[in-house]
């Protein structure tokens, strides 16, 4: 089993030179954003951009999105189901482990937003003190370690029996996939919650906020599953089926639909009750008082959404490859902007006694979020690395020849982050 | 502190200090440069919560705290965890007919509560407001006016602490039980608890909690040396901290800092439960208000017009 | 406080409910008091006048420019104050002078909710006189100098 083990471990260091330059690529970034990272530890957190009007900024951001790439990695294993995809098994897996994926780096951004992370054991049920029930942040820690334990159970199972030869016992692991699907959508409620139970913040307190977090998480998700799939078939001998794909996107095109149907209800009731609680959301969309740092970027986001959405309704541009990976670019940047920075920093301006204070992240900020991004795309292409010749059977721990590595993927997941 | 059971439905009883010991011991050992790490050090990492721990236990803590903070700021420092007299809720009176906005208040909390000068943390924060302008949003309030004297014509002022609700937010956000109302009403935190997430911060309605970005930096000559371990002792990078009614005067039995301060005695402090006392008179009296009533965390700290 | 017993036994302190720890002496300027010093010399003038000789410092500037000294001050012993009735009234009772005008403000102040106040919530407290932050004859602050704004955030580095 060990020894199965390394001898899959090994798959990791075989690779042609665009492989080995992609690695490089990445832990560039990777060694770049610890480096970051010490000098955090060092000074504090005020190497960030964060004061205490704004006291999260970019790392929570990028955690709330991530959430939602997590939760949706296995939603899409339904319409897998439904549609009686040809390729279930590989759309399961590959979701599987991207949602490990993220839920390891929604960790890690909240990691290195903690001002003590050695005392992440206070969180702890029993050795700590979680405070359970009542805060929303245990809540989201419980379930994004559950969220987590389930996936890696699944993608870990499957990986052995594979590895063993053998074909792996959907029903065996069916329970656990159907268990994660509500969990999935668990996750992202909770984190909408975590916003959303804050009075102090009217810009969170909106009863909309977790369906509009589903439903954005249902594009932003999907979205970057469809252009992983295309990598992934190119570079190895898994298969996905084109009316997959296209059926995905019109599934996209669907979650869209309602994410800006959302936008448009809570923008009527802000603005038509023309409370004093509209400050936020003018902040974000008009800007406050001259201070308009997020009103370029939220309408890019919105103009990116509904340009995807027409690209994603119309078969004839849904079903063209060109077209639909630029929808597919154009959702994960303008849900990565409404999602992240666009949900998270209106909450805090006006401060809850009015103040303005602009923030916008400091470029320690940016090569810590550029590093843990680029951590989980070498996460997940190493786990592709492992796992794709297990699972096309071209590697088999029964006889002992060693095979041919294949080229793997090479998965862009950098956020444009400025 | 009491040995009161932290009402958590998954409570086990577990001997935290020997299950750590046990198990993070080698994970700490593999993390931390042991070899020139100080005992106190490992102490701090391995304490428990401060509601978890017995007398003994307390009173170890707080001697390596007035050792460490003697050594620090090379002065006596003593470090005290008097408890909470029995029947008393403090309550608060702000008086906004007479408040200047001369921030004397700010002032003296920072010099009584060792806050830090650079970066600066004021726990007091004095909004100036021009007469007539919506003020219900705050966002025509100004927290940086400077005029040559105060008050200046057509402004009225309100000074925004820690409202010491009855029902805060923030100890219902923090997810580690870091911070907790005490029996007199005074909501703390433990700061050597505290894990800097800031949730509590996102949750607080008054911009009354404050967070140490960077090193607090304190001159040797300026720090209070009478602490409490839930108020005014020396904080650490990285956590969260605010306004406690000057705890390490107030059971004592004496008043806070900002109301002996204030020049204008528009400050007023006392026992909510004893009907002689000066809050009460206030409450019964004058009309009061609560800032963001509507979000029903019914503060202890009433403001009211005595004119 | 020698006065303080004194002060709590009599009746009309009890039935007034005045505080029992105030911070006299009340704030007279450098050797003015006892005001007999020079006064029992002087022949008493009731008359309403501008004053050249002494006194030229005090500018009355209280209840609408109406008062004149001896509505507080008594023409025939200086050393006192005295109240409408008649009765006169030590500078350390300056209180229940005040207090014929100023009800509402008399009643707060004795339940300390008027003026400033140190000491001991539950205990002692030390309470001021009116004339310790009020100047009598021009009874309104003076503005004073505000303490330096907070930091900005954005200036934090």
């Amino acid at each position: 089993m060990i020894r199965n083990f390394f001898k899959a471990m090994k798959q990791i260091l075989i690779g042609d030179r665009n492989y080995y330059l992609w690695i490089a690529f990445l832990s560039f970034f990777v060694i770049a954003g610890m480096a970051a990272y010490a000098e955090q530890i060092h000074d504090g957190l005020i190497v960030t951009a964060m004061r205490d009007p704004v006291s999260w900024g970019l790392y929570i951001s990028n955690f709330t999105y991530l959430v939602g790439v997590a939760a949706a990695a296995v939603v899409l294993v339904v319409p897998a189901y439904i549609y009686n995809f040809k390729a279930i098994k590989e759309i399961t897996l590959l979701g599987e482990m991207l949602a490990v994926t993220a839920v390891i780096l929604c960790i890690l951004f909240v990691m290195v937003d903690m001002g003590h992370p050695e005392r992440l054991w206070h969180l702890l049920p029993f050795v700590g003190a979680m405070n359970f029930p009542s805060s929303l942040l245990a809540w989201d820690v419980i379930v994004l370690s559950g969220y987590l334990f389930i996936n890696a159970t699944i993608v870990l199972y499957v990986l052995y029996k594979l590895s063993l030869g053998k074909e792996y016992n959907l029903q065996f692991i069916k329970p656990l996939i159907i268990l994660s699907i509500p969990w999935a959508v668990g996750i992202h409620t909770v984190t909408a919650f975590l916003y959303n139970g804050l009075p102090s913040r009217p810009f969170w307190n909106a009863s909309i906020l977790a369906p509009r977090f589903l439903a954005s998480a249902f594009c932003s998700g999907p979205a970057l599953m469809l252009i992983l799939f295309q990598i992934i078939r190119k570079v190895s001998r898994i298969e996905v089926k084109d009316k997959a794909i296209f059926k995905i996107a019109e599934l996209i095109a669907y979650a869209m639909c309602i994410n800006l149907f959302l936008e448009i209800a809570e923008l009527f009731k802000e603005f038509y009750s023309g409370t004093v609680d509209v400050a936020s959301i003018q902040y974000l969309y008009f800007g406050l008082k001259g201070n308009n740092g997020l009103v370029p970027w939220i309408w890019w986001a919105t103009i990116l959404n509904v340009i995807a959405l027409i690209l994603f309704l119309n078969p004839k541009t849904r079903e063209n490859m060109l077209t639909l990976n630029a929808g597919c670019v154009f959702i994960i940047i303008g849900i990565y902007i409404e999602k992240g920075m666009g949900l998270v920093i209106p909450g805090f301006v006006p401060g809850t006694l009015g103040e303005i204070y602009n923030y916008s992240p400091t470029h320690i900020e940016i090569l810590i979020t550029v590093g843990i991004w680029a951590f989980g795309a070498l996460l997940y292409t190493l786990m592709l690395k492992f796992a794709i010749p297990i699972y096309t059977g071209q590697l088999r721990f029964s006889s002992t020849k060693k095979t041919d590595g294949e080229k793997t993927s090479s998965v862009d997941l950098e956020p444009i982050a400025e | 502190m009491s040995k009161k059971q932290r009402k958590n439905p998954l409570s086990l009883k577990l001997d935290r200090r020997n299950f750590l010991k046990g198990s993070a011991l080698g994970l700490a050992a593999s993390a931390l440069p042991l070899e020139n790490a100080d005992a106190s050090f490992i102490e701090a990492f391995f304490q428990k919560h401060f509601r978890e721990m017995n007398k003994k236990e307390i009173q170890e803590v707080l001697n390596r705290l007035e050792k460490e903070y003697s050594e620090q700021y090379k002065k006596h420092v003593t470090v005290k965890a008097t408890k909470a007299m029995p029947g008393v809720q403090f309550g608060y009176g702000l008086d906004l007919s007479r408040c200047i906005g001369c921030r004397r208040c700010v002032y003296a909390c920072i010099g009584e509560n060792n806050q830090s000068r650079d970066p600066q943390i004021p726990w007091i924060q004095v909004l100036s407001f021009r007469k007539g302008d919506k003020w219900t949003d705050l966002e025509e309030a100004d927290k940086y006016y400077n005029p040559a004297t105060v008050p200046e014509p057509e402004h009225w002022y309100m000074p925004v602490q820690c409202q010491q609700c009855r029902h805060p937010a923030c100890t219902r956000a923090c997810p580690t039980q870091a911070t907790w109302k005490e029996p007199d009403g005074i909501v703390v935190v433990d700061y050597n608890w505290c894990i800097g997430c800031r949730y509590c911060m996102a949750a607080c309605p008054y911009g009354a909690r404050h967070f140490n970005w960077g090193e607090p930096h304190i001159p040797d000559d300026e720090l209070n040396p009478v602490t409490h371990y839930l108020g005014n002792r020396p904080r650490y990078k990285g956590v969260v901290e605010k306004c406690t009614f000057c705890i390490q005067r107030t059971r004592e039995g004496r008043y806070p800092a900002c109301v002996e301060i204030c020049p204008v005695g528009a400050r007023k402090f006392g026992n909510l439960l004893d009907p002689s006392s000066e809050i009460r008179y206030c409450i019964e009296n004058k009309r009061v208000f609560r800032l963001k009533e509507e979000l029903n965390t019914q503060p202890k700290f009433y403001y009211f017009y005595a004119t | 406080m020698d006065s303080e017993a004194a002060l709590a036994q009599s009746p009309q302190v009890q039935e007034h409910k005045i505080p029992k720890y105030i911070t006299p002496p009340p704030p007279f300027s450098e050797g003015i008091f006892p005001c007999s010093d020079c006064h029992k010399d002087l022949k008493p003038n009731p008359k309403r006048r501008k004053l050249e000789l002494m006194h030229t410092d005090i500018h009355l500037k209280h209840a609408g420019g109406e008062q004149w000294c001896l509505d507080c001050h008594d023409l025939n012993n200086r050393d006192k104050l005295h109240l409408i009735n008649g009765k006169l009234i030590d500078f350390e009772e300056v209180y229940y002078l005040c207090g014929q005008c100023h009800g509402t403000i008399f009643r707060d102040w004795k339940a300390g909710v008027h003026g400033k106040r140190t000491g001991e919530w539950n205990g002692k407290k030390v309470y001021r006189l009116c004339t310790n932050c009020h100047n009598p004859h021009q009874p309104h602050f003076k503005p004073l100098k505000p303490k330096r704004p907070p930091e900005r955030p954005s200036d934090i580095k």
